[in-house]
């Protein structure tokens, strides 16, 4: 616990110490974005040729004459030598070798910091929001692809290989991805923020677990020059033992994700707990942190199934191991065990961050205080201890355990009782509200009606014999969409037009706001909602072919899906035309919110709080006459140590 | 997501209209008149039909799951767009809500009643799977759920990218179209000879993943006549969408007779094919498939390796 006292400058992150050594370098050799890349075109050529070396001719698959082992150091030689190019390393060299760490003084401001390896959590936080979108719109183009093929009940447009090509690459980028879209930005950014620190608890872990993500993302997409993969985001075994050279980026780049959100959540499972200001009791934490925590602990627990699963598969496919081969005496089930024991919680990963952001936000635009705090942390807590024991619903036509099925229809159906308590909190938050209908509450609202749809669909997906027919078809499709694009995806928006007015002192045009959220919200729900009747007439997942009296409902969800494309645009538009051209000052607290975010500038100082508050109320005291400030932004010297000792002694830890 | 709206209904006391009430009548008959419509209009309508018992009885699940849907999904509905419109706030309006932080008398009856209905599904769930003899879900090598009376056995044998079906009892001859008899429990031992397919038979309602080296059984008994699509439900590769079939359920003499004019016609080829067994190791794959091709028989790839592709050559 965060009860000892500290003198304030510990507070800087990256540490330095009077001795530091300031490198006076020019520009051009001062480690940034194009050492990096260069860095990385001579690493995967190091890696390419010691693949070679080590194992030439070990395995040359039929369609291409490339090694798999060449192919697979390739990308992890560039992947070392694009962080080495960053300067990850440094500091920790610098150390071994006993020399002074480099100052980490605050980054000048300008565009130059974003593409640094910088210990800001602040300018992680908009490296990852910036990154994120741009990965998310590069998926969503496959997904529109996708749409595009299936305008007809024939192959038209993409050959089966594109198809398959495609289907893979939206997949895998949504789910890998998209798992750090909101603890990415909105968590390294937000979070020392609303607990009242200056700082993360590592920020070389952050910045390194962002630095990751353009790798894997690349790394993803290099896997199209190898003729893609043919398995989608799942990888089963053999089917991915059996492909081409395409599978080998999959690997990695998922393992590399893997590794990424395993550093992303540890460093924030530290902060939370180990930087909460004095006052921050765990009784005040606002219900993001809380979400932030859980889904923490989710990463960190569950990636590293993924990493050693991605590993086996790459030792399967390079060094001729058999983990998943049956023939050789391995097991196609032990990779779908693997694979679901992170995929499970994964799916949580992506639906806790949601859950915070909109609880977050009701009570700011309800003008009531959050109803059942507790309860909705305990419904948090729920969901992510529950979530490890469902995984196995994923496998109910497959052969494995059938006795077990009656225990894992049981904890799925469980896990609904927690995933309730978040609507309980909002319908209760509802109750006599004064309810403002600002962007930020429509999306979180049109968030809590795609997510009933979706979380009510995988009740009905919990039930075997529902789930025989449901299984692998369309169905499943529409269910995990309403929950992820309509659940995470609209919390992420409403985060967006809530908090970029705090991370830029920016405002994002309202107008265009009203007018995306609508055509987001109808045209989902026109592009998903048709699929649940489609998975239920026999139309099964990631075909180019169906039956021909579908055509017309596909056409309907393919032309819903580009409106959809569109809306997405019109958020970019949105985004690019406030945030570069327009420039319309916000700065102050615009929703007149009780966060402790918001009682700092906009944008937050480069040390976010010019002293440690000391924190004197929840975040939710909405309504209450007698409600102070939130927090002392500026406590009388000496001050600090009394409030640690009184946080002490009434337990800080309640 | 359980438990219907009423509960979150604090006791409205004081002034004012009582909300709670009036939430709750506009819930109850909108919940009623979905619930009526869901079980007696919509619901014989409702996938996958009822040819089958595992059919049957999947097509009763939905139906129960969506009844009990309904009015959870209406209670949040009609209460979220009652209070978007009572309490909404107006003009400009500056004042903040009441202060109500929680309230334990609702929290616990949310709580309770949630628990209640999410113990029932899963009662109900069990009993539904374990009656149907597993309800059409492959069920892995050794079942524990079984029909009564003797089964006719067909295997699937799946692969890259095609179902082909061996009659065991038939002197183990294998077709490239399911035939099934109406009205006698049927024993499907589903298996690969390459990657992970899944065999779902979409009117019978029955759904097993092919895995290679693994016999995953399924059992259902079939109705009614008539026409069954076949499709591969799990990703295979490249031609996964174009893997799927079309197979009969006839009358018991009409499947007779087509056994034993079948079992008669193919009694030459039977003796070429590898003997009838759970699984197929990867060695005998050259063979079938060579076999395939040379038989003409029609595959969904369409000899797109051509016939010196061998999947998963070690």
């Amino acid at each position: 616990m965060a009860t000892k006292i500290q003198p304030e400058q510990a507070q800087h992150p990256g540490g330095g110490g009077p001795g530091a050594a300031r490198p006076a370098r020019p520009w051009w050799l001062r480690p940034a974005i194009h050492t990096a890349i260069l860095g990385a075109v001579l690493g995967y050529f190091i890696g390419h040729w010691l693949g070679n070396f080590l194992a030439s001719g070990y395995q040359q698959v039929k369609e291409g004459d490339e090694n798999n082992f060449a192919i697979v150091f390739g990308y992890l030689a560039a992947t070392v030598g694009f962080l080495v190019g960053l300067g990850v390393f440094n500091d920790l060299l610098r150390q071994m070798a006993g020399r002074p760490m480099a100052a980490h003084e605050a980054e000048p401001p300008g565009l130059a910091r974003y593409f640094r390896y910088t210990l800001d959590h602040k300018v992680v936080g908009i490296q990852y929001l910036v990154g994120m979108i741009i990965y998310f719109c590069t998926a969503g183009l496959f997904a529109m692809a996708i749409r595009t093929e299936l305008l007809s009940p024939t192959y038209h447009v993409f050959s089966p290989s594109a198809y398959i090509e495609i289907v893979g690459e939206h997949g895998t980028m949504m789910m890998m991805l998209m798992s750090s879209v909101v603890l990415g930005p909105f968590g390294n950014y937000l979070v020392p923020i609303m607990i009242g620190s200056k700082r993360v608890a590592f920020p070389r872990i952050e910045a390194l677990s962002f630095w990751l993500t353009p790798c894997a993302f690349l790394i993803l997409l290099s896997s199209l020059l190898f003729g893609g993969f043919p398995f989608g985001w799942t990888g089963y075994a053999p089917l991915s033992i059996q492909a081409t050279q395409g599978a080998d980026s999959y690997a990695v780049a998922f393992g590399l994700m893997g590794i990424s959100i395993i550093l992303a959540g540890f460093n924030l499972i530290c902060t939370i707990i180990c930087y909460r200001a004095p006052g921050m009791r765990w009784s005040r934490l606002p219900m993001f942190v809380w979400s932030m925590f859980t889904t923490g602990f989710l990463m960190v627990l569950a990636a590293p199934v993924l990493v050693a699963g991605m590993y086996m598969m790459l030792t399967d496919r390079t060094a001729q191991t058999a983990f998943f081969v049956p023939d050789l005496g391995g097991s196609s089930y032990l990779y779908e065990d693997l694979f679901w024991f992170f995929g499970h919680p994964e799916v949580y990963i992506l639906a806790l961050p949601g859950f915070g952001i909109v609880s977050e936000i009701i009570p700011v635009f309800c003008r009531k205080p959050l109803f059942g705090y507790r309860v909705a942390a305990a419904g948090m807590f729920g969901v992510c201890i529950l979530s490890f024991f469902v995984w196995q619903h994923h496998l109910f036509v497959s052969g494995i355990n059938a006795d077990m099925r009656p225990l894992f229809m049981l904890t799925t159906e469980l896990i609904s009782i927690p995933t309730g308590f978040i609507y309980l909190v909002a319908l209760g938050t509802f109750w006599k509200a004064r309810i403002r209908f600002t962007v930020p509450m429509l999306f979180a609202l049109g968030m809590y009606f795609n997510f009933l749809i979706g979380g009510i669909s995988g009740v009905m997906l919990s039930d075997v014999p529902a789930d025989t027919t449901e299984h692998g078809s369309f169905f499943v499709m529409a269910h995990f969409h309403y929950t992820i694009m309509g659940g995470l995806i609209f919390a992420f928006m409403a985060g967006i037009y809530y908090w970029l007015p705090k991370m830029t002192g920016l405002k994002l045009n309202e107008r265009l706001g009203k007018i995306q959220f609508w055509t987001m919200f109808i045209f989902f729900n026109s592009t998903f909602l048709p699929l649940f009747a489609l998975g239920e007439m026999d139309m099964p997942r990631r075909v180019f072919e169906y039956a021909r009296n579908l055509e017309t409902l596909n056409d309907w969800v393919s032309i819903s899906s580009f409106l959809l494309g569109g809306s997405i645009l019109l958020f970019v538009i949105n985004f690019v035309w406030s945030t570069v051209l327009a420039r319309v000052r916000e700065e102050g607290n615009p929703w007149r919110s009780r966060g402790l975010e918001w009682q700092i500038p906009s944008p937050p100082p480069p040390e976010n709080f010019a002293r440690i508050p000391v924190v004197l109320t929840g975040p939710y005291r909405y309504g209450f006459k007698d409600a102070g400030p939130v927090a002392d932004l500026n406590p009388p010297v000496g001050v600090i140590g009394g409030a640690y000792a009184r946080a002490g002694a009434t337990g800080a830890e309640a | 997501m359980a438990a219907a709206a009423e509960p979150t209904a604090p006791s409205a006391g004081r002034a004012g209209p009582n909300h709670g009430l009036r939430i709750f009548l506009l819930w109850l008959p909108a919940a009623l008149a979905a619930d009526l419509v869901i079980w007696f209009i919509w619901g014989p309508h409702l996938p996958p039909g009822a040819m089958s018992n595992s059919a049957a009885s999947q097509q009763f699940d939905l139906q129960v799951l969506a009844v009990m849907a309904a009015p959870v999904m209406l209670g949040v509905l009609i209460y979220a767009a009652y209070a978007m419109i009572t309490w909404r706030a107006r003009g400009d309006e500056e004042e903040d809500g009441p202060p109500i932080e929680g309230n334990t008398k609702v929290q616990l009856s949310w709580i309770t009643i949630s628990t209640v209905l999410v113990l029932f599904l899963a009662a109900f769930g069990t009993y539904e799977l374990v009656v149907p003899a597993g309800a059409g879900a492959g069920e892995g090598p050794s079942p524990i759920w079984k029909p009564d009376g003797k089964p006719l056995v067909v295997q699937v044998i799946a692969q890259q990218w095609l179902f082909t079906y061996r009659y065991p009892q038939y002197g183990g001859m294998e077709t490239a179209q399911l035939e099934l008899p109406v009205g006698q429990p049927v024993q499907f031992n589903v298996t690969s000879l390459d990657v992970i397919h899944s065999f779902w038979a979409y009117q019978l309602g029955v759904k097993a993943d092919a895995n290679p080296q693994v016999n995953n059984v399924a059992y259902t008994t079939p109705g009614h006549t008539g026409q069954v699509t076949v499709r591969c439900a799990e990703l295979c590769g490249l031609w996964h969408g174009a893997m799927f079939d079309y197979g009969q359920v006839v009358s018991v003499a009409a499947f007779q007779a087509w056994a034993n004019h079948t079992e008669v016609a193919m009694t030459k080829i039977t003796k070429t094919l590898p003997p009838y067994a759970l699984t197929y190791t990867p060695n005998e794959i050259k063979g079938l498939a060579n076999f395939f091709y040379q038989a003409g028989l029609p595959g969904a790839g369409g000899g797109y390796y051509g016939n010196q592709y061998y999947p998963n050559e070690p």
